[in-house]
């Protein structure tokens, strides 16, 4: 089958990180980056790999979106660009997948509720925040064996990977990830910390998820869970990793990860940024397997109640 | 050089700062008696709330007795005089959390991040301006870069609509010449009508030395403790501080006797154990490291059997940065199994040494 093409909005740490990994994909070929920095490296990267490029934002993109076919874009600048940039895209017929914390459209994380977005025709997608991706599949991994009445995660990150489009949107980051841990993780209540730590050499990006539980801890049940989903989210990220735990203590189980990356375009230490992108390129695979397929026409998405009624 | 006749304004935090050796559970009827007490004794700026700040609820920093709106509800509308402050550290608390201790009637906002991230306090800096609060920048950490690191990251905080900037020396690490440096620094690039403050810990015991150091290079603001109740070995003391300054004739408006009693008679009382300066709180200031660990690290050390001082020193060594409690009893299980690994090295040592004396 042939691989959809597929733009990339905003060239900084993320979208650039993001590239090569769509570079590799079997699914997407990209076609587009545009940014708002002339001289930004991820620019001058897209350029290097063939992509054409824009630094006039959205604005240099769209009059190519129909020529160059693309059906597909990623959005990794801001939450507040984004707002603008959804309904911009849906109206061109686009379907995009957001990687800002501007949760316009439903969460993914690919191994809890990647399989429930298959053959809705989303043209948004939401990925959380990275350590949204990082720590809701373990929340969700303990709320299907018990209740969860309150799960808490503190996500730290290497200053140099966390680029200005998060540092201007920190709340959204704490916002949305807390929604996230409640609509996907499962957890009646759901609470985000980040830390940005600029010690040198830049630290791996930890994640520590907390859960409260309703009665005693099922720990062998809660064990065995956390354990499969590690290897699901390990299947795309590798260096995805239980460092210590899980803990009991009375009704709290405690789980502490360290998320190296691959490498693509920061060092390792940013797993942040990995554990983001490669989440969104593979929901960015669902849909384009979907559009290839034709089962799913971004330029006449059709409402999925709709479509059962047909 | 004579500081004589300058005003300095005076910030009480043992109701923020001071909820850290508290852990957190100081009761609204505490706290509303020592706030009016530190009121009538005229100190101008009082802090409340969780010690992390708005929002600092959580399994990570511990649960309060009272949420930041009921201590607030509790404590503004008793003040004749004094401006109610609150503490935000974005990537814990958000604008929403701004907007409820507006409503409650804060009068100061402090926009806290670490010293050198001053860019993620922008949001909350602008609203804090939008809302005409007094607005803060809280440079945390400050030990942690160079003064002229630490005076651009100020001029971030200017930029977004702070009023006043505080160098913090969370760790208590900091020495006078340390102080003089880092608020000269920014003293130099600020605008002439923007503040500067600095927020002592007395790890070292140099709370009401650095206070006099920020003062001769500019500083207007100086935050203490009554009793100096706040977290480590406490914050600068405040009624100290104040009589040090009466001596010298610099003018807080606040009176040195009500300011000793509230503190012998209020604050004293409601501690857990005495604010002293001991080995684990003189290791903090040492090996700079963020002083709220203090109580973490004592816990993780009663749990896993390794010492408080070698999971404190681990702390620094990690670079751990404020707001970092998760990673103490990780650092604690590190230590107990590089104990056990050492051991079987040196069980394994012994063996073929004691083979050796046969031979």
């Amino acid at each position: 089958m042939e691989r959809v093409p597929c733009a990339l909005i905003g060239s900084g740490n993320i979208g650039t990180d993001l590239l090569y990994k769509a570079l590799r994909s079997r699914w997407l070929q990209p076609v587009w980056m545009v940014g708002i920095d002339l001289a930004s490296e991820g620019l001058a990267r897209a350029r290097g790999a063939g992509l054409k490029t824009s630094a006039n934002g959205l604005d240099g993109l769209l009059p190519y979106l129909a020529q160059d076919g693309v059906r597909l874009a990623f959005d990794a600048t801001s939450a507040y660009v984004h707002a603008r940039h959804a309904a911009a895209l849906r109206q061109h017929g686009v379907a995009v997948v957001d990687l800002t914390p501007a949760a316009i459209g439903p969460y993914c994380v690919p191994p809890v509720n990647l399989a429930e977005h298959v053959g809705r025709g989303e043209m948004n997608v939401n990925m959380v925040s990275c350590g949204g991706q990082a720590t809701i599949p373990i929340v969700a991994a303990i709320s299907r064996v018990q209740p969860v009445e309150y799960a808490e995660i503190i996500a730290t990150v290497a200053s140099k990977s966390a680029g200005p489009g998060t540092r201007k949107n920190i709340d959204e980051f704490t916002r949305t990830t807390a929604s996230g841990i409640e609509r996907v993780g499962g957890a009646k209540r759901g609470k985000a910390i980040i830390i940005l730590n600029p010690a040198e050499p830049p630290l791996m990006m930890r994640d520590t998820v907390h859960c409260l539980l309703e009665g005693d801890p099922k720990q062998k049940e809660i064990v065995a869970s956390i354990r499969a989903m590690i290897t699901e989210v390990q299947k795309y990220v590798p260096g995805y990793a239980l460092k210590n735990g899980p803990l009991f203590d009375g009704q709290r189980v405690s789980v502490f990860l360290e998320v190296a990356g691959l490498g693509d375009f920061l060092p390792k230490y940013a797993g942040n940024l990995d554990i983001m992108t490669a989440a969104a390129l593979r929901t960015g695979e669902m849909l384009a397997e979907e559009i290839a397929s034709g089962r799913f026409d971004p330029k006449s998405p059709v409402a999925p109640a709709a479509e059962s009624q047909s | 050089m004579s500081q004589r006749d300058r005003e300095i304004i005076l910030h009480d935090v043992c109701l923020r700062d001071g909820m850290h050796p508290k852990r957190h559970q100081i009761s609204l009827e505490q706290m509303v008696r020592i706030a009016a007490g530190l009121d009538a004794a005229g100190v101008p700026f009082i802090e409340v709330t969780h010690g992390d700040g708005l929002g600092g609820a959580s399994v990570n920093y511990g649960f309060p007795a009272h949420s930041d709106e009921d201590y607030l509800k509790a404590v503004v509308p008793q003040m004749k005089r004094a401006c109610i402050s609150a503490l935000l550290l974005p990537g814990i608390g958000t604008v929403d959390h701004l907007r409820m201790a507006h409503a409650c009637g804060v009068g100061s906002i402090r926009v806290a991040t670490h010293c050198t991230e001053a860019d993620v306090s922008e949001q909350h800096i602008a609203l804090s301006r939008k809302l005409e609060l007094d607005t803060v920048g809280f440079l945390m950490m400050a030990h942690m870069t160079s003064p002229e690191a630490f005076a651009r990251q100020a001029k971030l905080m200017e930029s977004y609509g702070a009023n006043c900037v505080y160098c913090t020396d969370s760790a208590g690490y900091m020495l006078p010449e340390d102080v003089s440096a880092r608020i000269g620094a920014a003293r130099a690039i600020l605008e002439p009508s923007t503040e500067i403050g600095f927020h002592g810990h007395h790890n070292m015991a140099m709370g009401v030395a650095n206070s006099l150091a920020a003062i001769e290079a500019g500083a207007t603001r100086i935050d203490g403790s009554a009793a100096g109740l706040g977290a480590g070995a406490g914050n600068t003391p405040l009624e100290v501080f104040n009589a040090v300054c009466m001596r010298m004739g610099i003018h807080t408006g606040v009176d040195v006797f009500k300011l000793m009693d509230v503190a012998e008679d209020l604050v004293v009382p409601i501690m857990d154990r005495p604010i002293s300066l001991n080995r684990d709180s003189l290791i903090l200031g040492y090996a700079g490291v963020y002083s709220s660990f203090l109580l973490f690290a004592q816990r993780a050390s009663a749990k896993y059997g390794v010492p408080t001082a070698d999971i404190l020193v681990e702390m620094g060594n990690r670079k751990a940065v404020g707001g970092q409690e998760d990673l103490i009893e990780e650092v604690a299980i590190g230590l107990v199994s590089a104990r056990e690994e050492s051991n079987r090295h040196t069980g394994r040592r012994h063996h073929s040494t004691a083979g050796q004396d046969v031979a």
